[in-house]
Protein backbone atom coordinates (compact mmCIF):
# COMPACT_ATOMS: atom_id res chain seq x y z
CA UNK A 1 0.00 0.00 0.00
CA UNK A 2 1.36 3.57 -0.66
CA UNK A 3 -0.80 6.24 0.75
CA UNK A 4 0.63 9.74 -0.56
CA UNK A 5 -1.19 12.52 1.53
CA UNK A 6 -1.32 16.28 0.71
CA UNK A 7 2.15 16.62 -0.49
CA UNK A 8 3.01 19.60 -1.98
CA UNK A 9 6.44 21.07 -3.43
CA UNK A 10 7.54 24.07 -4.41
CA UNK A 11 10.79 24.63 -6.27
CA UNK A 12 12.56 27.95 -5.90
CA UNK A 13 10.29 29.20 -3.27
CA UNK A 14 10.25 33.10 -2.89
CA UNK A 15 11.85 34.26 -6.61
CA UNK A 16 10.58 35.00 -9.78
CA UNK A 17 11.36 31.05 -10.88
CA UNK A 18 8.71 30.23 -8.11
CA UNK A 19 6.57 26.85 -9.42
CA UNK A 20 4.41 24.96 -7.72
CA UNK A 21 5.64 21.39 -8.97
CA UNK A 22 3.00 19.35 -6.67
CA UNK A 23 0.69 21.00 -5.32
CA UNK A 24 -1.44 19.14 -2.56
CA UNK A 25 -1.41 15.74 -4.54
CA UNK A 26 -3.48 12.89 -2.48
CA UNK A 27 -3.18 9.03 -3.95
CA UNK A 28 -3.72 5.60 -2.73
CA UNK A 29 -2.17 2.74 -4.36
CA UNK A 30 -3.59 -1.05 -3.59
CA UNK A 31 -0.80 -3.60 -3.31
CA UNK A 32 -1.52 -5.15 -6.44
CA UNK A 33 -1.82 -1.72 -8.30
CA UNK A 34 -0.29 -0.79 -11.97
CA UNK A 35 -0.51 2.47 -12.39
CA UNK A 36 0.58 4.72 -15.45
CA UNK A 37 0.97 8.18 -14.93
CA UNK A 38 0.57 10.84 -17.95
CA UNK A 39 0.51 14.70 -18.26
CA UNK A 40 1.96 17.25 -20.32
CA UNK A 41 5.47 18.91 -19.31
CA UNK A 42 5.89 19.78 -16.17
CA UNK A 43 2.48 18.34 -14.89
CA UNK A 44 4.26 16.98 -11.78
CA UNK A 45 4.86 12.96 -12.99
CA UNK A 46 8.57 12.75 -12.34
CA UNK A 47 8.52 15.17 -9.59
CA UNK A 48 6.27 12.75 -8.08
CA UNK A 49 7.89 9.94 -8.55
CA UNK A 50 11.50 11.95 -6.94
CA UNK A 51 9.17 12.95 -4.15
CA UNK A 52 8.54 9.03 -2.84
CA UNK A 53 11.95 8.18 -3.86
CA UNK A 54 13.38 11.04 -1.97
CA UNK A 55 15.62 12.86 -3.80
CA UNK A 56 14.64 16.17 -2.19
CA UNK A 57 12.20 17.02 0.96
CA UNK A 58 8.66 17.72 0.68
CA UNK A 59 7.27 20.64 1.66
CA UNK A 60 4.40 19.18 3.40
CA UNK A 61 2.17 16.12 3.47
CA UNK A 62 2.97 12.33 4.33
CA UNK A 63 4.05 9.52 2.19
CA UNK A 64 3.85 6.16 3.95
CA UNK A 65 5.45 2.92 1.55
CA UNK A 66 3.36 -0.24 3.45
CA UNK A 67 3.34 0.60 6.35
CA UNK A 68 6.06 2.52 6.42
CA UNK A 69 6.38 6.60 7.08
CA UNK A 70 9.07 7.78 4.92
CA UNK A 71 8.53 11.45 5.07
CA UNK A 72 11.84 12.32 6.51
CA UNK A 73 13.27 9.46 5.50
CA UNK A 74 16.66 9.85 3.06
CA UNK A 75 16.94 8.73 -0.25
CA UNK A 76 19.57 6.08 0.66
CA UNK A 77 17.54 4.90 3.40
CA UNK A 78 14.02 4.63 1.40
CA UNK A 79 15.75 2.51 -1.09
CA UNK A 80 15.24 -0.52 0.60
CA UNK A 81 11.29 -0.09 -0.27
CA UNK A 82 11.80 0.72 -3.53
CA UNK A 83 12.87 0.00 -7.01
CA UNK A 84 13.54 2.42 -9.46
CA UNK A 85 14.41 2.80 -13.78
CA UNK A 86 15.17 6.20 -14.93
CA UNK A 87 14.92 7.94 -18.20
CA UNK A 88 17.90 7.87 -18.80
CA UNK A 89 19.78 5.21 -19.48
CA UNK A 90 23.08 6.05 -17.79
CA UNK A 91 21.62 6.74 -14.78
CA UNK A 92 20.55 3.61 -13.52
CA UNK A 93 24.03 1.61 -13.67
CA UNK A 94 27.53 2.14 -12.85
CA UNK A 95 28.78 1.97 -16.65
CA UNK A 96 32.55 1.42 -15.43
CA UNK A 97 31.69 -1.81 -13.23
CA UNK A 98 30.56 -4.76 -14.74
CA UNK A 99 27.15 -6.57 -15.05
CA UNK A 100 27.69 -8.70 -12.61
CA UNK A 101 28.96 -6.12 -9.90
CA UNK A 102 26.32 -4.17 -10.80
CA UNK A 103 23.60 -6.57 -10.27
CA UNK A 104 25.95 -7.53 -6.56
CA UNK A 105 25.16 -3.77 -5.62
CA UNK A 106 21.50 -3.92 -6.22
CA UNK A 107 21.00 -7.78 -4.56
CA UNK A 108 22.54 -5.80 -1.43
CA UNK A 109 19.91 -2.76 -1.31
CA UNK A 110 18.33 -2.28 1.91
CA UNK A 111 21.23 -4.88 3.77
CA UNK A 112 24.00 -3.69 5.47
CA UNK A 113 27.33 -3.73 3.30
CA UNK A 114 29.99 -5.49 5.28
CA UNK A 115 33.87 -6.69 4.33
CA UNK A 116 32.47 -10.01 2.88
CA UNK A 117 32.78 -10.28 -0.20
CA UNK A 118 30.96 -8.04 -2.72
CA UNK A 119 29.79 -10.96 -4.99
CA UNK A 120 29.82 -14.86 -4.68
CA UNK A 121 29.33 -17.83 -6.41
CA UNK A 122 25.64 -18.79 -5.76
CA UNK A 123 25.05 -14.80 -6.99
CA UNK A 124 26.81 -15.85 -10.25
CA UNK A 125 24.34 -18.71 -10.83
CA UNK A 126 21.67 -16.95 -9.77
CA UNK A 127 22.74 -13.65 -12.33
CA UNK A 128 23.18 -16.08 -15.03
CA UNK A 129 19.39 -17.27 -15.21
CA UNK A 130 18.05 -13.89 -14.51
CA UNK A 131 20.24 -12.57 -17.08
CA UNK A 132 19.19 -15.37 -19.25
CA UNK A 133 15.50 -14.45 -19.04
CA UNK A 134 16.12 -11.35 -20.62
CA UNK A 135 16.60 -13.15 -23.83
CA UNK A 136 19.52 -10.53 -24.63
CA UNK A 137 22.58 -12.62 -24.01
CA UNK A 138 24.12 -10.78 -21.14
CA UNK A 139 24.09 -14.28 -19.72
CA UNK A 140 27.17 -14.75 -21.48
CA UNK A 141 28.80 -10.95 -21.04
CA UNK A 142 28.52 -11.36 -17.04
CA UNK A 143 31.95 -9.63 -16.91
CA UNK A 144 31.76 -6.81 -19.18
CA UNK A 145 31.63 -3.34 -18.17
CA UNK A 146 28.19 -2.14 -18.33
CA UNK A 147 29.36 1.00 -20.59
CA UNK A 148 29.65 -1.31 -23.58
CA UNK A 149 25.87 -1.93 -23.65
CA UNK A 150 23.55 -0.25 -25.66
CA UNK A 151 20.44 1.87 -24.06
CA UNK A 152 17.80 -0.40 -24.26
CA UNK A 153 20.42 -3.37 -22.33
CA UNK A 154 21.12 -1.06 -19.82
CA UNK A 155 17.23 -0.22 -18.86
CA UNK A 156 16.44 -4.01 -18.91
CA UNK A 157 19.97 -4.73 -16.63
CA UNK A 158 18.19 -1.57 -14.71
CA UNK A 159 14.82 -2.73 -14.34
CA UNK A 160 16.34 -6.39 -13.35
CA UNK A 161 18.31 -4.54 -10.61
CA UNK A 162 15.23 -2.78 -9.85
CA UNK A 163 13.12 -5.70 -9.14
CA UNK A 164 15.93 -8.42 -8.24
CA UNK A 165 15.03 -7.60 -4.04
CA UNK A 166 11.47 -7.37 -4.32
CA UNK A 167 10.50 -3.83 -3.68
CA UNK A 168 7.16 -2.70 -2.46
CA UNK A 169 6.91 -0.03 -5.04
CA UNK A 170 8.60 -0.14 -8.56
CA UNK A 171 8.97 3.40 -9.83
CA UNK A 172 9.49 3.49 -13.50
CA UNK A 173 10.10 7.00 -14.57
CA UNK A 174 9.44 7.42 -18.43
CA UNK A 175 12.23 4.50 -18.69
CA UNK A 176 11.56 4.06 -22.21
CA UNK A 177 11.57 7.57 -23.53
CA UNK A 178 15.43 7.45 -24.41
CA UNK A 179 14.88 4.43 -26.67
CA UNK A 180 14.00 3.57 -30.35
CA UNK A 181 10.36 2.61 -30.76
CA UNK A 182 11.27 -1.11 -30.91
CA UNK A 183 13.31 -1.56 -28.21
CA UNK A 184 11.22 1.01 -26.20
CA UNK A 185 8.52 -2.07 -26.66
CA UNK A 186 10.67 -4.88 -25.70
CA UNK A 187 11.58 -2.75 -22.48
CA UNK A 188 7.81 -2.38 -21.81
CA UNK A 189 7.09 -5.89 -22.25
CA UNK A 190 9.71 -7.46 -20.15
CA UNK A 191 8.37 -4.62 -17.62
CA UNK A 192 4.86 -6.12 -17.51
CA UNK A 193 6.40 -9.43 -17.30
CA UNK A 194 8.51 -8.98 -14.12
CA UNK A 195 5.39 -6.78 -12.52
CA UNK A 196 3.28 -9.29 -12.84
CA UNK A 197 5.65 -12.07 -12.16
CA UNK A 198 6.39 -10.69 -9.10
CA UNK A 199 2.84 -9.04 -8.03
CA UNK A 200 4.44 -5.07 -7.85
CA UNK A 201 3.20 -2.16 -7.00
CA UNK A 202 4.06 0.05 -9.76
CA UNK A 203 4.08 3.67 -10.88
CA UNK A 204 5.12 4.18 -14.52
CA UNK A 205 5.09 7.52 -16.10
CA UNK A 206 5.14 7.79 -19.61
CA UNK A 207 4.68 10.63 -22.56
CA UNK A 208 3.24 7.86 -24.65
CA UNK A 209 -0.71 7.46 -24.00
CA UNK A 210 -1.12 4.18 -26.02
CA UNK A 211 1.28 2.97 -23.30
CA UNK A 212 -0.76 4.54 -20.28
CA UNK A 213 -3.90 2.74 -21.97
CA UNK A 214 -2.34 -0.51 -22.79
CA UNK A 215 -0.77 -1.63 -19.99
CA UNK A 216 -1.54 -1.28 -16.11
CA UNK A 217 -5.03 -1.83 -14.15
CA UNK A 218 -4.93 2.32 -13.50
CA UNK A 219 -4.13 5.45 -14.98
CA UNK A 220 -4.27 8.85 -13.83
CA UNK A 221 -3.29 12.01 -15.14
CA UNK A 222 -1.68 14.73 -13.74
CA UNK A 223 -1.92 18.52 -14.62
CA UNK A 224 0.17 21.52 -13.44
CA UNK A 225 1.00 19.50 -9.95
CA UNK A 226 -2.39 18.04 -9.53
CA UNK A 227 -4.14 14.39 -10.22
CA UNK A 228 -6.70 15.16 -12.48
CA UNK A 229 -8.00 12.15 -13.41
CA UNK A 230 -8.45 8.55 -12.04
CA UNK A 231 -9.32 5.82 -13.97
CA UNK A 232 -9.57 2.58 -12.75
CA UNK A 233 -10.87 -1.25 -13.66
CA UNK A 234 -13.39 -1.84 -16.77
CA UNK A 235 -13.33 1.59 -17.19
CA UNK A 236 -9.39 2.04 -18.10
CA UNK A 237 -9.86 -1.15 -20.11
CA UNK A 238 -12.68 1.08 -22.79
CA UNK A 239 -10.27 4.12 -22.57
CA UNK A 240 -9.07 5.56 -26.28
CA UNK A 241 -6.77 8.10 -26.52
CA UNK A 242 -9.62 10.58 -27.84
CA UNK A 243 -11.87 9.77 -24.86
CA UNK A 244 -8.60 10.49 -22.71
CA UNK A 245 -8.23 13.90 -24.42
CA UNK A 246 -12.16 14.73 -23.79
CA UNK A 247 -11.17 13.90 -20.03
CA UNK A 248 -8.25 16.12 -19.65
CA UNK A 249 -10.56 18.84 -21.33
CA UNK A 250 -13.04 18.40 -18.47
CA UNK A 251 -11.26 17.89 -15.82
CA UNK A 252 -8.73 21.12 -16.69
CA UNK A 253 -10.61 23.36 -18.45
CA UNK A 254 -7.36 23.64 -20.93
CA UNK A 255 -7.06 21.28 -24.44
CA UNK A 256 -4.50 18.79 -24.64
CA UNK A 257 -1.96 20.27 -26.57
CA UNK A 258 1.10 18.01 -26.93
CA UNK A 259 2.68 17.42 -29.84
CA UNK A 260 4.45 14.65 -28.23
CA UNK A 261 1.76 12.73 -26.42
CA UNK A 262 -0.42 12.85 -29.50
CA UNK A 263 2.53 11.68 -32.25
CA UNK A 264 3.58 8.70 -30.34
CA UNK B 1 77.75 15.73 -17.78
CA UNK B 2 78.51 12.54 -16.28
CA UNK B 3 76.55 9.01 -17.39
CA UNK B 4 78.06 7.75 -13.62
CA UNK B 5 76.51 10.69 -11.51
CA UNK B 6 73.28 9.96 -13.20
CA UNK B 7 73.28 6.09 -12.29
CA UNK B 8 74.45 6.91 -9.17
CA UNK B 9 71.56 8.75 -8.86
CA UNK B 10 69.50 6.55 -9.48
CA UNK B 11 68.72 3.96 -6.64
CA UNK B 12 67.78 7.11 -4.27
CA UNK B 13 65.41 8.08 -7.49
CA UNK B 14 63.79 4.76 -7.45
CA UNK B 15 63.58 4.40 -3.64
CA UNK B 16 61.93 7.78 -3.39
CA UNK B 17 59.62 6.92 -6.32
CA UNK B 18 58.18 4.05 -4.38
CA UNK B 19 57.58 5.62 -1.26
CA UNK B 20 55.51 8.52 -3.42
CA UNK B 21 54.33 5.42 -5.66
CA UNK B 22 52.23 4.23 -2.13
CA UNK B 23 51.16 8.42 -1.92
CA UNK B 24 50.35 8.32 -5.87
CA UNK B 25 48.18 5.25 -4.86
CA UNK B 26 46.49 7.17 -1.99
CA UNK B 27 45.52 9.93 -4.96
CA UNK B 28 44.80 7.01 -7.13
CA UNK B 29 41.43 6.42 -4.46
CA UNK B 30 40.17 9.70 -4.61
CA UNK B 31 41.11 10.68 -8.18
CA UNK B 32 40.03 7.72 -10.25
CA UNK B 33 37.85 5.53 -8.13
CA UNK B 34 35.76 8.06 -6.09
CA UNK B 35 36.04 10.76 -9.09
CA UNK B 36 36.88 13.50 -6.70
CA UNK B 37 40.05 15.69 -6.56
CA UNK B 38 41.21 15.38 -3.12
CA UNK B 39 43.67 18.56 -2.25
CA UNK B 40 44.20 17.39 1.54
CA UNK B 41 47.21 15.26 0.64
CA UNK B 42 49.59 18.12 0.39
CA UNK B 43 48.65 18.69 4.19
CA UNK B 44 48.29 14.81 5.04
CA UNK B 45 51.70 14.26 3.33
CA UNK B 46 53.37 16.28 5.96
CA UNK B 47 51.24 15.06 8.74
CA UNK B 48 52.17 11.54 8.80
CA UNK B 49 56.10 12.08 9.11
CA UNK B 50 55.50 14.61 11.78
CA UNK B 51 52.86 12.69 13.65
CA UNK B 52 55.74 9.29 13.47
CA UNK B 53 59.23 11.36 14.26
CA UNK B 54 57.58 13.52 16.91
CA UNK B 55 56.38 10.09 18.44
CA UNK B 56 59.68 8.14 17.67
CA UNK B 57 61.63 11.01 19.53
CA UNK B 58 59.47 10.75 22.45
CA UNK B 59 60.80 6.86 22.50
CA UNK B 60 57.49 5.48 21.31
CA UNK B 61 58.05 1.64 19.33
CA UNK B 62 58.19 1.97 15.39
CA UNK B 63 55.51 0.38 14.35
CA UNK B 64 52.98 1.86 17.04
CA UNK B 65 54.11 5.33 15.49
CA UNK B 66 54.05 4.79 12.25
CA UNK B 67 49.68 3.36 13.00
CA UNK B 68 49.75 6.12 14.92
CA UNK B 69 50.41 8.55 11.61
CA UNK B 70 48.22 6.21 9.52
CA UNK B 71 45.06 7.05 12.17
CA UNK B 72 45.86 10.79 11.71
CA UNK B 73 46.24 11.01 8.05
CA UNK B 74 42.83 9.35 8.18
CA UNK B 75 41.37 12.15 10.76
CA UNK B 76 42.66 14.54 8.34
CA UNK B 77 40.44 12.70 5.64
CA UNK B 78 37.54 13.03 7.85
CA UNK B 79 37.70 16.29 8.13
CA UNK B 80 38.01 16.64 4.62
CA UNK B 81 34.87 14.51 4.32
CA UNK B 82 32.66 16.30 6.77
CA UNK B 83 33.67 19.75 5.16
CA UNK B 84 32.60 18.39 1.73
CA UNK B 85 29.20 16.24 3.43
CA UNK B 86 28.13 17.04 6.61
CA UNK B 87 28.55 21.04 5.03
CA UNK B 88 28.38 20.93 1.37
CA UNK B 89 31.18 22.38 0.57
CA UNK B 90 32.58 21.71 -2.78
CA UNK B 91 35.36 18.48 -2.68
CA UNK B 92 38.22 20.55 -3.80
CA UNK B 93 37.81 23.41 -1.67
CA UNK B 94 37.16 21.51 1.27
CA UNK B 95 40.33 19.66 0.84
CA UNK B 96 42.23 23.39 0.55
CA UNK B 97 40.96 24.33 4.10
CA UNK B 98 42.10 21.12 5.46
CA UNK B 99 45.56 21.56 3.52
CA UNK B 100 45.22 25.01 5.05
CA UNK B 101 44.16 24.00 8.46
CA UNK B 102 46.74 21.72 8.95
CA UNK B 103 49.68 23.63 8.11
CA UNK B 104 48.79 24.51 11.16
CA UNK B 105 48.30 21.70 12.80
CA UNK B 106 51.41 19.85 11.39
CA UNK B 107 53.79 23.16 12.67
CA UNK B 108 52.08 22.00 16.50
CA UNK B 109 53.00 18.37 16.22
CA UNK B 110 56.23 19.02 15.39
CA UNK B 111 56.30 21.45 18.31
CA UNK B 112 55.95 24.91 16.31
CA UNK B 113 59.32 23.93 14.26
CA UNK B 114 59.32 23.63 10.85
CA UNK B 115 61.29 20.42 10.87
CA UNK B 116 62.36 17.92 13.18
CA UNK B 117 65.45 15.65 12.19
CA UNK B 118 65.52 12.38 13.12
CA UNK B 119 68.67 10.14 13.27
CA UNK B 120 68.73 6.66 12.06
CA UNK B 121 71.65 6.61 14.41
CA UNK B 122 70.14 7.14 17.17
CA UNK B 123 66.63 5.69 16.29
CA UNK B 124 64.99 2.14 14.76
CA UNK B 125 63.67 3.81 11.61
CA UNK B 126 61.65 1.79 9.02
CA UNK B 127 63.70 2.57 6.05
CA UNK B 128 67.21 5.71 5.69
CA UNK B 129 68.70 7.04 2.61
CA UNK B 130 71.78 6.06 3.90
CA UNK B 131 71.45 1.81 3.25
CA UNK B 132 70.40 2.75 -0.38
CA UNK B 133 73.31 0.74 -1.72
CA UNK B 134 72.99 -1.66 0.43
CA UNK B 135 72.51 -5.14 -0.97
CA UNK B 136 70.25 -6.70 1.99
CA UNK B 137 67.15 -6.49 3.82
CA UNK B 138 67.70 -3.24 5.24
CA UNK B 139 67.91 -1.60 1.66
CA UNK B 140 65.03 1.08 1.23
CA UNK B 141 64.15 -0.29 -2.07
CA UNK B 142 62.93 -3.40 -0.93
CA UNK B 143 61.30 -2.82 2.47
CA UNK B 144 58.80 -0.56 0.66
CA UNK B 145 58.49 -2.79 -2.16
CA UNK B 146 57.57 -5.14 0.61
CA UNK B 147 55.14 -2.91 2.07
CA UNK B 148 53.92 -1.75 -1.26
CA UNK B 149 52.83 -5.38 -2.13
CA UNK B 150 51.33 -5.63 1.41
CA UNK B 151 49.23 -2.06 0.34
CA UNK B 152 48.34 -3.65 -2.70
CA UNK B 153 47.01 -7.08 -1.42
CA UNK B 154 44.92 -5.16 0.79
CA UNK B 155 43.17 -2.50 -1.17
CA UNK B 156 42.93 -5.37 -4.14
CA UNK B 157 40.63 -7.29 -1.22
CA UNK B 158 39.06 -4.41 0.45
CA UNK B 159 38.04 -3.29 -3.10
CA UNK B 160 36.28 -6.51 -3.57
CA UNK B 161 34.26 -6.66 -0.42
CA UNK B 162 30.53 -5.06 -0.21
CA UNK B 163 31.70 -2.18 1.46
CA UNK B 164 34.40 -1.72 -1.16
CA UNK B 165 32.37 -2.42 -4.37
CA UNK B 166 30.02 0.88 -2.84
CA UNK B 167 32.38 2.85 -3.15
CA UNK B 168 33.87 2.21 -6.11
CA UNK B 169 29.81 2.60 -7.38
CA UNK B 170 30.20 5.63 -5.45
CA UNK B 171 32.69 7.15 -7.84
CA UNK B 172 30.96 5.25 -10.92
CA UNK B 173 27.22 6.10 -10.70
CA UNK B 174 26.36 8.42 -7.48
CA UNK B 175 22.46 8.68 -8.60
CA UNK B 176 22.75 5.16 -9.07
CA UNK B 177 23.94 4.35 -5.27
CA UNK B 178 21.49 6.43 -3.51
CA UNK B 179 18.64 4.50 -5.40
CA UNK B 180 20.25 1.07 -4.39
CA UNK B 181 20.23 2.09 -0.94
CA UNK B 182 24.20 3.07 -0.50
CA UNK B 183 24.72 6.33 2.03
CA UNK B 184 26.86 8.17 -0.56
CA UNK B 185 28.15 10.73 2.14
CA UNK B 186 29.72 7.62 4.43
CA UNK B 187 31.04 6.14 1.22
CA UNK B 188 32.72 9.34 0.11
CA UNK B 189 34.41 9.89 3.69
CA UNK B 190 35.22 6.69 4.18
CA UNK B 191 37.25 6.97 0.65
CA UNK B 192 38.67 9.68 1.75
CA UNK B 193 40.25 8.75 5.11
CA UNK B 194 41.91 5.11 3.38
CA UNK B 195 43.47 7.60 1.14
CA UNK B 196 45.01 9.69 3.29
CA UNK B 197 45.57 6.89 5.48
CA UNK B 198 47.93 5.46 3.21
CA UNK B 199 49.44 9.28 1.95
CA UNK B 200 50.32 9.65 5.84
CA UNK B 201 51.93 6.38 5.33
CA UNK B 202 53.89 7.09 2.69
CA UNK B 203 54.84 10.56 4.46
CA UNK B 204 56.24 8.86 7.79
CA UNK B 205 58.24 6.83 5.36
CA UNK B 206 59.29 9.47 3.41
CA UNK B 207 60.65 11.43 6.72
CA UNK B 208 62.18 8.27 7.53
CA UNK B 209 64.16 7.88 4.09
CA UNK B 210 65.26 11.82 3.91
CA UNK B 211 65.94 11.36 8.06
CA UNK B 212 63.96 14.57 8.13
CA UNK B 213 60.20 15.57 8.74
CA UNK B 214 59.54 19.49 6.98
CA UNK B 215 56.13 21.35 7.35
CA UNK B 216 56.46 22.06 3.15
CA UNK B 217 57.48 18.47 2.48
CA UNK B 218 53.92 18.03 1.10
CA UNK B 219 53.90 20.96 -1.26
CA UNK B 220 52.51 19.84 -4.47
CA UNK B 221 52.25 15.95 -3.00
CA UNK B 222 49.02 15.96 -5.40
CA UNK B 223 50.79 17.09 -8.18
CA UNK B 224 53.31 14.31 -7.76
CA UNK B 225 50.42 11.55 -7.44
CA UNK B 226 48.31 12.77 -9.93
CA UNK B 227 51.52 12.88 -12.25
CA UNK B 228 52.06 9.02 -11.41
CA UNK B 229 48.25 8.13 -11.89
CA UNK B 230 48.54 9.93 -15.65
CA UNK B 231 51.78 8.04 -16.62
CA UNK B 232 50.76 4.77 -15.50
CA UNK B 233 47.58 5.03 -17.45
CA UNK B 234 49.24 6.16 -20.29
CA UNK B 235 51.75 3.25 -20.22
CA UNK B 236 50.06 0.80 -18.85
CA UNK B 237 46.15 1.91 -19.89
CA UNK B 238 45.67 -0.70 -22.42
CA UNK B 239 47.73 -3.51 -20.31
CA UNK B 240 46.27 -3.88 -16.88
CA UNK B 241 42.90 -4.39 -16.31
CA UNK B 242 42.99 -5.89 -13.58
CA UNK B 243 42.90 -3.59 -10.60
CA UNK B 244 45.68 -4.75 -8.26
CA UNK B 245 47.82 -4.46 -11.57
CA UNK B 246 46.64 -0.96 -11.79
CA UNK B 247 47.56 0.21 -8.30
CA UNK B 248 51.26 -1.46 -9.52
CA UNK B 249 51.15 0.61 -12.56
CA UNK B 250 50.27 3.48 -10.58
CA UNK B 251 53.65 3.24 -8.11
CA UNK B 252 55.48 2.55 -11.33
CA UNK B 253 54.24 5.87 -12.83
CA UNK B 254 55.79 7.66 -9.61
CA UNK B 255 59.20 5.54 -10.08
CA UNK B 256 59.07 7.23 -13.52
CA UNK B 257 58.27 10.62 -12.76
CA UNK B 258 61.53 10.51 -10.14
CA UNK B 259 63.66 8.80 -12.70
CA UNK B 260 62.76 11.32 -15.57
CA UNK B 261 62.80 14.73 -12.95
CA UNK B 262 66.92 12.71 -12.20
CA UNK B 263 67.66 13.43 -15.59
CA UNK B 264 66.51 16.80 -16.15
CA UNK B 265 68.02 17.63 -12.69
CA UNK B 266 71.22 15.96 -14.31
CA UNK B 267 70.57 17.41 -17.56
CA UNK B 268 71.49 20.67 -15.71
CA UNK B 269 67.80 22.67 -14.37
CA UNK B 270 67.62 24.91 -11.56
CA UNK B 271 66.24 22.75 -8.51
CA UNK B 272 63.96 25.34 -7.70
CA UNK B 273 62.40 25.10 -11.13
CA UNK B 274 61.42 21.05 -10.69
CA UNK B 275 57.58 22.75 -9.17
CA UNK B 276 57.12 24.46 -12.52
CA UNK B 277 57.90 21.58 -14.40
CA UNK B 278 55.99 19.37 -12.54
CA UNK B 279 53.07 21.30 -13.07
CA UNK B 280 53.26 21.81 -16.43
CA UNK B 281 54.04 18.28 -17.51
CA UNK B 282 50.42 17.30 -15.62
CA UNK B 283 49.04 19.89 -17.18
CA UNK B 284 49.89 19.10 -20.80
CA UNK B 285 48.44 15.67 -19.92
CA UNK B 286 45.30 16.73 -18.40
CA UNK B 287 45.02 18.32 -21.99
CA UNK B 288 45.84 15.56 -23.76
CA UNK B 289 42.27 13.35 -23.69
CA UNK B 290 40.61 17.19 -24.21
CA UNK B 291 42.39 18.28 -26.75
CA UNK B 292 42.06 14.33 -28.47
CA UNK B 293 38.03 15.43 -28.40
CA UNK B 294 38.23 18.47 -29.65
CA UNK B 295 40.31 17.65 -32.57
CA UNK B 296 38.19 14.53 -33.28
CA UNK B 297 35.36 17.32 -33.43
CA UNK B 298 36.86 19.11 -35.70
CA UNK B 299 37.82 16.58 -38.07
CA UNK B 300 35.59 13.49 -38.60
CA UNK B 301 36.10 10.47 -39.98
CA UNK B 302 35.46 10.28 -44.03
CA UNK B 303 33.21 8.30 -44.96
CA UNK B 304 33.95 5.67 -42.64
CA UNK B 305 31.26 3.90 -40.56
CA UNK B 306 31.30 4.01 -36.82
CA UNK B 307 29.84 1.75 -34.94
CA UNK B 308 27.35 4.24 -32.70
Amino acid sequence: MLEISHVTKTFNAKTVNERVALDDVCLRLNDRDFVTVIGGNGAGKSTLLNAIAGVWPVDSGSIVIDGTDVTGMSEHRRAALLGRVFQDPMLGTAATMQIEENLALALRRGRSRTLKAGITREERSRYKELLAELGLGLENRMTAKVGLLSGGQRQALTLLMATIRKPKLLLLDEHTAALDPRTAAKVLELSERIIEENQLMTLMVTHNMKDAIRYGNRLIMMNEGRVILDISGEEKKQLTIELLMDEFAKASGETFVNDRMLLS
Amino acid sequence: MNLAVLLNALPGAVAQGLIWGIMSIGVYITYKVLDLADLTVDGSMATGGAVCVMLILNGWNLWLALLCAIVAGMLTGLLTGLFHTAMGIPAILSGILTQLSLYSLNLAIMDFKANQGINVTKYQLIVSQRNVRNVDLSNPIVITLVILALLIGVLYWFFGTETGCSLRATGANEAMCRAQGINTKKTKILGLMISNGIVALSSAMLAHYQGFVDVNMGRGAIVIGLAAVIISEVIFGKLFRNFALKLLAVAIGAVLYFIVIQIVLWLGLNTNLLKLLSALIVAVFLAIPFWKANFSAKHPHKGGRTNA
